[in-house]
């Protein structure tokens, strides 16, 4: 088949069993021919008909009447959405979702985001280019009947073929034969489709192949799917286990080493973290010599600014329930009143009551442990704060139970 | 008019028989039932330097990059070298296929396929030394931006992360135009290995062709598709080795900080791409009986291009002396006297001998006609070209600002060890490509052959 050249025009006779005619082939024997041969087809009007050739025949487009291809367009379109999407992508998680300061430099700024637009922009291109070409080209096509033709095989070789398909308005088994054979075909051949329906069916084994195929790539989703939906005991798979399982004992695990068979090593007996020794017995304590201290510790000098801090407060932690003066009545024993109850806090200004004779470093103890239903305030003063505490409450004892002789004399005139 | 033979008189059949010839020549290699001795040999050598580079990476992947001669001081080495080096090679393959069809030249055609292929086995290896240098290359995949529960997102300012951008559009910008121009020729296959009855090849061949038929309503939108193609991988190709070089230009260490790099290291790399070309390509010519496709003025051409950009390199080198000097900066100074006189002298000056003085030879005719000569003088340009890069970056990085962080380079067994098993994968991948793929762009030839216009109106006929 493929060494005859010049052979006489009559058609192959139809191989047995063959289906009704899908079309026409002839072979010419040099591009140039075969370029005449479309114009002529083309001219007797023809529209469902292509030529095959191993390579781009020079003039053939314009010979067949082929439109220019809308491809540059889609490319076009592929490349906009490429940059748009390259520098939204950039803008949105640098800039926006989680900007990073690196330097000061801003979080914006298009130069250093101009290398992965353009990528971006080639990258789209290029696809839209490649798969618009296959799918303008509908391709793949499993079958096609021409490929029925052992002259249509030589196509990718060195046959430079014209078909015209039976279905054009213009087809003429007869009459199409003969424009091909006077445009100087060296061969002209029909081609049927085969009879047998199940020719045109996609082979089982083809479709077996991509249900199985699908059916397994579904098994990691599954999985997942599975994964995400159910408890498990035992941890997860660790294909890689990175740093997460390291030859060492954590803070509270067993560990036969040591007698007490655990792996915490506690610090020895008497340590004593830096700056945490707490030695002065008076300023932390309200101690001096083992007993309460009647004065006030040495570092902290008594002036109007640690009065004010004392006051500040002791209107903020006592004054809810001593009140602001000291009496006991603050707004807690007066909502137990009102909800029908007693109940007074202590009245820390009573003259000669327990508190006003109560050394100062005894009230700094109570401030700091608490007594009674007076829960301790250690965790909420510091030490000097509450030292400053213990200073108001002595301003307080001797302002409510001051007489006329605390005045200075120069102002009693206008208290009367 | 009876006949279009009568009007334009040639004789019958002769061009059919111009393309079969070259349908036959080319398929024979991959038709042959047993391979070629000198085929098997070097693809049981490729295997073994294979088995070195999969055993390297064994050792680093359960071990760690401790293994490679990389330290605090030089931290980039071998494996960066490396990466540069194959990225630059495949530049070859993409210049050859996009940059000398946009500017006509037709001898392309001849080498075109076998460069793209060298292209994507050379990203293919390029790209391992990177993901390897991650230390957890199963964690690559951060780099890509994806949603995650950390909330984290690429930085996109790093060139690092425009290198991971650059160089993968380039590998698939690549493999995809390479398929493009294969499918026509793997058609060629499926049909010539289904008339010898050989099916299960024809069904291989015939799923990977897609179905073409050849048809000019195809070819139209095909060609089309392969100019824009090419279009798009021009500039792609100029910035996929920018941007490398915007990973050392973006520092600011003396040596790497300079505005030079990117046409320094786009030049070097068509000047590397285009020795790879000729070492592969002199072997299998002779080997295959490929002389009267690829021609002897086809590989002089690519001596010349080789003369040509070798002397860009040079200039290169000489610029960034001068501007070194011109510039008065002390620590520039001090960067390129020790490249030339410093602990690696010796690297700087296998580097400009290999790639400044040895091109130097292809200015005379009798050598450039000679392929046993050019084939050692390219062996010689790669490895100049591969001094360059550890040049670059090794020196740069030992003799840094701070003196007391001074050190010296020397490689593990493991980083020869991968080096040569990307030798091995690559020359293992392109011995394969020889056998099983059309290994010379058959339809592009056929069309740009003289009797690709017989019988046409001009009777334009040879």
């Amino acid at each position: 088949m493929a060494t005859k050249h010049h052979d006489d025009t009559t058609h192959d006779a139809p191989a047995t069993g063959d289906g009704e005619l899908y079309g026409i082939l002839a072979e010419y024997d040099t591009p140039g021919e075969l370029v005449d041969a479309a114009r002529k087809v083309r001219d007797a009007g023809y529209a469902e008909f292509d030529c095959y050739t191993p390579f781009p025949v020079h003039g053939i487009d314009e010979a067949m009447g082929i439109k220019r291809t809308i491809l540059p367009l889609i490319v076009f379109g592929g490349g906009f959405t490429g940059l748009i999407g390259g520098v939204f992508l950039q803008w949105w998680m640098n800039a926006y979702n989680w900007p990073w300061n690196i330097s000061g430099k801003p979080s914006w700024s298009i130069p250093a985001n101009v290398p992965i637009a353009f990528e971006a922009t080639i990258l789209f291109s290029v696809f839209a280019s490649f798969f618009g070409m296959w799918i303008l080209n509908k391709l793949p096509q499993v079958w096609h009947p021409f490929f029925r033709s052992d002259r249509f095989a030589r196509v990718t070789d060195d046959a430079f073929v014209l078909g015209i398909e039976s279905k054009d308005r213009r087809f003429d088994a007869v009459a199409t034969r003969k424009l091909l054979q006077d445009a100087g075909a060296i061969a002209v051949e029909d081609v049927y489709l085969d009879p047998d329906p199940k020719a045109k069916a996609m082979p089982k084994w083809i479709v077996a192949f991509v249900v199985a195929s699908t059916a397994f790539a579904l098994i990691p989703f599954a999985l997942v799917a599975k994964a995400r939906n159910s408890k498990a005991s035992q941890p997860h798979i660790h294909i890689f286990a990175d740093m997460d399982f390291q030859p060492k004992y954590k803070a509270d695990t067993a560990m036969d080493l040591f007698a007490d068979g655990r792996a915490n090593r506690g610090e020895v007996s008497g340590t004593i973290a830096r700056g945490h020794l707490k030695a002065d017995d008076t300023f932390y304590r309200g101690l001096e010599n083992g007993s309460w201290t009647l004065g006030f510790p040495k570092q902290l000098e008594i002036n109007d600014a640690l009065m004010k801090r004392g006051q500040n407060r002791f209107n903020i932690y006592c004054s809810a329930c001593h009140g602001f003066d000291g009496r006991g009545s603050g707004t807690i024993p007066q909502r137990v009143a009102a909800t029908g109850g007693a109940w007074q806090a202590r009245n820390l200004v009573e003259a000669g009551g327990a508190t006003v004779t109560m050394p100062n470093g005894q009230l700094f103890n109570t401030i700091s442990n608490g007594f009674n239903t007076m829960m301790g305030y250690a965790a909420q003063l510091p030490h000097a704060d509450r030292w400053a505490i213990v200073l108001y409450v002595r301003a307080l004892q001797r302002s409510q139970n001051a007489s006329l002789e605390d005045v200075p004399p120069d102002q009693r005139g206008s208290i009367r | 008019m009876s006949t279009a033979a009568e009007e334009h008189p040639h004789e019958p059949g002769k061009a059919r028989e111009a393309f079969r010839a070259i349908t036959r020549d080319v398929s024979w290699v991959a038709e042959a039932p047993k391979p070629h001795k000198a085929w098997l040999v070097a693809l049981g050598i490729a295997l073994i330097m294979l088995g070195i580079g999969g055993l390297s990476i064994f050792v680093l992947v359960t071990t760690g990059i401790g293994v490679w001669g990389n330290s605090n001081t030089v931290g980039w080495a071998w494996d960066i070298t490396n990466f540069v080096w194959w990225i630059g090679i495949g530049h070859a393959g993409t210049l050859i296929s996009a940059v000398l069809f946009l500017t006509r030249q037709s001898w392309r055609v001849s080498i075109n396929r076998a460069a793209e292929a060298m292209t994507i086995f050379a990203v293919m290896c390029a790209l391992l030394f990177p993901l390897l240098h991650t230390g957890r290359p199963w964690f690559a995949w951060w780099m890509l931006p994806h949603p995650n529960d950390m909330g984290m997102w690429p930085q996109f300012r790093s060139p690092l992360m425009w290198d991971v951008f650059a160089v993968s559009t380039y590998a698939t910008t690549s493999i995809l135009f390479w398929y493009m121009g294969l499918v026509p020729d793997l058609a060629t296959f499926r049909d010539r290995f289904a008339a010898k009855g050989d099916k299960l090849k024809a069904i291989i061949y015939g799923v990977l062709s897609l179905g073409w038929r050849g048809s000019a309503r195809n070819w139209h939108r095909y060609e089309r598709a392969y100019l824009i193609l090419a279009g798009l991988a021009t500039p792609l190709v100029f910035s996929v080795h920018s941007v490398v070089s915007f990973d050392f230009a973006t520092s600011q260490l003396p040596g790497w900080h300079t505005t030079i790099f990117p046409p320094y290291f786009v030049a070097g790399a068509i000047f590397s791409g285009f020795a790879m070309v000729l070492t592969l390509m002199l072997p299998l010519r002779h080997l295959f009986n490929l002389q009267h496709i690829i021609k002897e003025s086809h590989v002089e051409a690519m001596c010349k291009i080789m003369l040509a950009t070798g002397m860009m390199v040079g200039l290169a080198y000489g610029t960034e002396l001068f501007i070194a000097w011109y510039s008065g900066n002390l620590y520039e100074k001090f960067a390129f006297a020790n490249r030339a006189f410093g602990p690696f002298w010796w690297a700087y000056f296998a580097m400009v001998s290999c790639n400044v003085l040895i091109p130097q030879a292809f200015w005379f005719k009798k050598i450039r006609q000679r392929p046993v000569i050019i084939f050692i003088l390219c062996i010689f340009i790669n490895i100049g070209m591969w001094f360059e890069r550890f040049v670059i970056i090794a020196t740069s990085l030992a003799r840094s600002f701070l003196p007391s962080a001074w050190s010296y380079y020397t490689p593990t067994r493991w980083d020869v060890g991968l080096f040569v098993g990307t030798l091995g994968l690559f020359f293992t991948l392109f011995l394969l490509f020889f056998r099983y793929v059309p290994v010379i762009a058959m339809s592009e030839v056929k069309g740009a052959m003289p009797e690709a216009h017989a019988g046409g109106p001009k009777g334009e006929h040879k």
